[in-house]
């Protein structure tokens, strides 16, 4: 597609002085995702400043780390992006497992492999739909948000949970896949490409769709990597970056799949990138699947860890490319059963810093869209 | 019966008509977008969920009527029935029907033949938009006064494209009587096809349509409302039967705008190729006629419907941008091709 967008570099200064209304846009608010905030000064529709406030869902999520057990913490990772719990679960497990310096058995691999790509597909349905939504094209969300529940039934078969999952567990994951998936998951690529496919002709062709969206806040890459932007932010402007390829966990080393990147960082270009994402997470399911069919029906799924984890001193961080970027977790361990200390690095936290700079100029209906495509998880933000 | 008593009955008749297919639409609305997303939509209240409206008007009625502290009071209570008052009352003019003949007496199916036609529409039209922006004012939001700015310049811009494709019809049919422009739809020109407007003016039926949809205020072109951006715009701050009557209003509007279409660019009661007078009694005659042009205003208020769940809505400077640089001219250019064929023609 023949585009001509110029992206520029902004540079930010102070805003003008002037007679401009401030408008305060959530923490209540349909648009704003979760409980955030962000005060506007406008001129009319134009937003001369905009300054997101965070902090309404702060639940101490890191300082709670250090009283409770490493597998106690667990639960609380889900509770992060809530939109795909299992990455941020994953990610935990193993980051204490680098500490620990164990690698989980090759089915546990594939199986975290799998039911992540699965949170991706879901966590991008979600995305999508929701700025078609803030967009005022509420039909796409439906078709997307079926699917997302077909793969939500297979998080229940497999683990019991829907939306907080708490997969797995240091050292492996605690079941095999389910008989069920085995049927479903051939009708099911099935119908998530078709909805996609649906969706992609109701929305990427539309010529309202393109004029909300091409150009609107367009981001160059300097400033992206400045900010500290990973993710599908950071390859909408053009930097082919994905921790899945760059620095390989798991068994993502092993598995055939592309990086889309875009060009100019606008709104656009992050719709198609994680559209295309969805189709190249099928692709790393199918082949992790045909993978996993390979091995042998009584091959281990755990690798034995002691009854109480005590990671030896030291601070470990590692970090997987969540659906929203480069999730980390950063653990110092003092060598007995409680973490000294737990940060996580959420990846719409780099992104949220800045929003301001990412919507000046433009109008309300811009920032809505805009804050709607970086997909900001409250729950992930504030922690 | 006396002239008034047939008057009274018609515009009872029109009253509750207009009534019915705001209410129904409601429920056609819910169900229809359920059908294109998958879903079922309300059916629990009667069959097929149809008492649905019934219920949500009995909410609506019962809940809690507030007015904010520091609305300007007058002004709030004013809006909304300045908004719904003049949708209904542009129904006076809408040829519902033909003629029915009952005892002896020829009664024609309009509540009345205003010789200024469709100007008394516009006029209504106009109206309607300081509902919004009266609300919008007086709720004392900054949402609310942003959705009432936006409704002010939408709505005026608006009226001026559409303003242009019903000239062109003026030129084309030589009145303002929508009965009149109605009865010289019948028939068919150039051999094949029917006589009625939207064949005889393609491009004036677009603009038009297009208008219509900016002034019912309905996807794409809901930026006063505005949902997502605006939390419903200027009538943020209302609730009860106030909001009730702002969300009917527009309703009543859909049908007004579609009966508008239907007697302007699509033949009114008349079906093509077929002189329904020809082979049906006289008062089966009028109910015929008036099933007609129901069903040609249902189809176009299903459309409003089918647009609404398919595309995204603008941006503020687009859908501007959309109403002075494309429509306008467009309309402009029309009207002067127009003009010229109707002067070298006649």
């Amino acid at each position: 597609m023949a585009r001509e967008i110029e992206t520029v570099c902004i540079t930010t200064g102070p805003a003008e002085v002037g007679d401009y209304v401030t408008l305060n846009i959530g923490p209540i608010h349909p648009a704003m995702h979760g409980t955030l905030r962000v005060i506007t000064k406008t001129d009319g529709e134009t937003i001369i400043s905009a300054e997101p406030e965070i902090g309404y869902l702060h639940r101490g999520v890191e300082k709670l780390g250090e009283n409770l057990t490493y597998k106690q913490f667990l639960p609380l990772t889900d509770r992060l992006n809530y939109c795909s719990a299992i990455c941020n679960n994953v990610a935990y497990e193993l980051a204490v497992e680098k500490a620990l310096g164990i690698e989980v058995p090759e089915k546990a691999q594939l199986i975290r492999t799998i039911m992540m790509e699965l949170a991706r597909i879901a966590d991008h349905e979600v995305l999508v739909g929701i700025l078609g939504v803030d967009l005022g094209a509420l039909t796409p969300f439906f078709y997307l948000i079926i699917q997302r529940e077909e793969i939500y039934e297979i998080f229940e078969w497999h683990h019991g949970a829907r939306l907080t999952n708490s997969m797995g567990t240091i050292g492996g994951v605690e079941a095999d896949l389910p008989d069920r998936f085995h049927q479903k998951w051939p009708k099911m690529r099935d119908t998530i490409r078709k909805a996609n496919d649906e969706t992609d002709r109701l929305l990427t062709h539309n010529r309202i769709w393109m004029d909300r969206t091409i150009g609107v806040n367009a981001f160059c890459a300097d400033d992206a990597l400045n900010w500290g932007f990973t993710g599908p932010m950071l390859r909408a402007c053009g930097v082919k970056r994905d921790l899945r390829k760059d620095e390989p966990y798991l068994m993502y080393d092993q598995f055939d799949f592309e990086v889309p990147t875009g060009k100019h960082g606008d709104v656009f270009d992050r719709y198609m990138i994680r559209m295309l994402e969805m189709e190249e997470s099928i692709k790393i399911i199918d082949q992790a699947y045909a993978m996993y069919q390979k091995l042998p029906e009584d091959a281990p799924l755990m690798k034995k860890v002691p009854k109480i984890i005590k990671p030896p001193e030291g601070q470990i961080y590692h970090a997987i490319e969540s659906p929203n970027g480069e999730l980390g977790f950063f653990i110092k361990s003092d060598g007995t059963d409680k973490p000294y200390r737990i940060k996580i690095r959420p990846p719409c936290y780099m992104v949220y810093q800045a929003f301001g700079e990412l919507v000046q100029g433009e109008m309300i209906s811009d920032l809505i869209a805009c804050l709607s495509s970086i997909n900001v998880i409250a729950g992930e933000l504030d922690r | 019966m006396v002239d008034w008593q047939i008057d009274l009955i018609k515009v009872i008749f029109i009253w509750v008509w207009a009534l019915l297919i705001a209410v129904v639409m409601t429920w056609v609305e819910r169900r229809a977008s359920a059908m294109m997303q998958d879903r079922l939509g309300p059916n629990r209240a009667g069959p097929f969920g149809l008492l649905q409206p019934l219920a949500d008007g009995i909410k609506l009625f019962t809940k809690e009527d507030i007015i904010p502290e520091k609305a300007r009071k007058i002004l709030f209570v004013l809006g909304p029935p300045l908004f719904a008052l003049p949708a209904f009352s542009a129904y006076a003019v809408v040829p519902f029907g033909d003629k029915i003949v009952l005892g002896g007496k020829e009664i024609i199916l309009q509540v009345s033949d205003v010789n200024i036609g469709f100007l008394y529409v516009l006029a209504l039209g106009a109206i309607g938009v300081y509902g919004m922006v009266i609300g919008g004012w007086a709720s004392n939001s900054k949402y609310s006064i942003l959705g009432g700015l936006r409704a002010t310049a939408q709505l005026i811009s608006y009226e001026v494209p559409m303003g242009l494709a019903l000239l062109t019809i003026v030129l084309l049919y030589g009145t303002f009587s929508l009965r009149e422009m109605v009865l010289l739809q019948q028939g068919t020109f150039l051999g094949f096809l029917p006589n009625w407007g939207i064949f005889k003016q393609p491009l004036g039926f677009i603009i038009f349509l297009v208008a219509a949809y900016a002034e019912a205020n309905r996807v794409p072109f809901d930026l006063p409302e505005c949902e997502s951006e605006l939390v419903t715009g200027y009538h943020t701050e209302y609730g009860s039967m106030r909001l009730g009557l702002y969300l009917f209003g527009e309703y009543v509007n859909l049908g007004t705008l579609a009966a508008i279409t239907v007697c302007l660019f699509f033949g009114g009661w008349s079906l093509p190729y077929v002189d329904m007078s020809k082979f049906l009694g006289p008062v089966s005659y009028g109910i015929a006629s008036f099933m007609v042009f129901f069903l040609k205003q249902a189809f176009f208020l299903f459309l409003f419907v089918w647009v609404r769940w398919t595309v995204p809505r603008f941006r503020y400077d687009q859908l501007m941008g959309l109403g002075w640089k494309a429509l306008i001219p467009l309309g402009l250019v029309n009207l002067f091709v127009t003009a010229l064929l109707v002067q070298l023609t006649i």
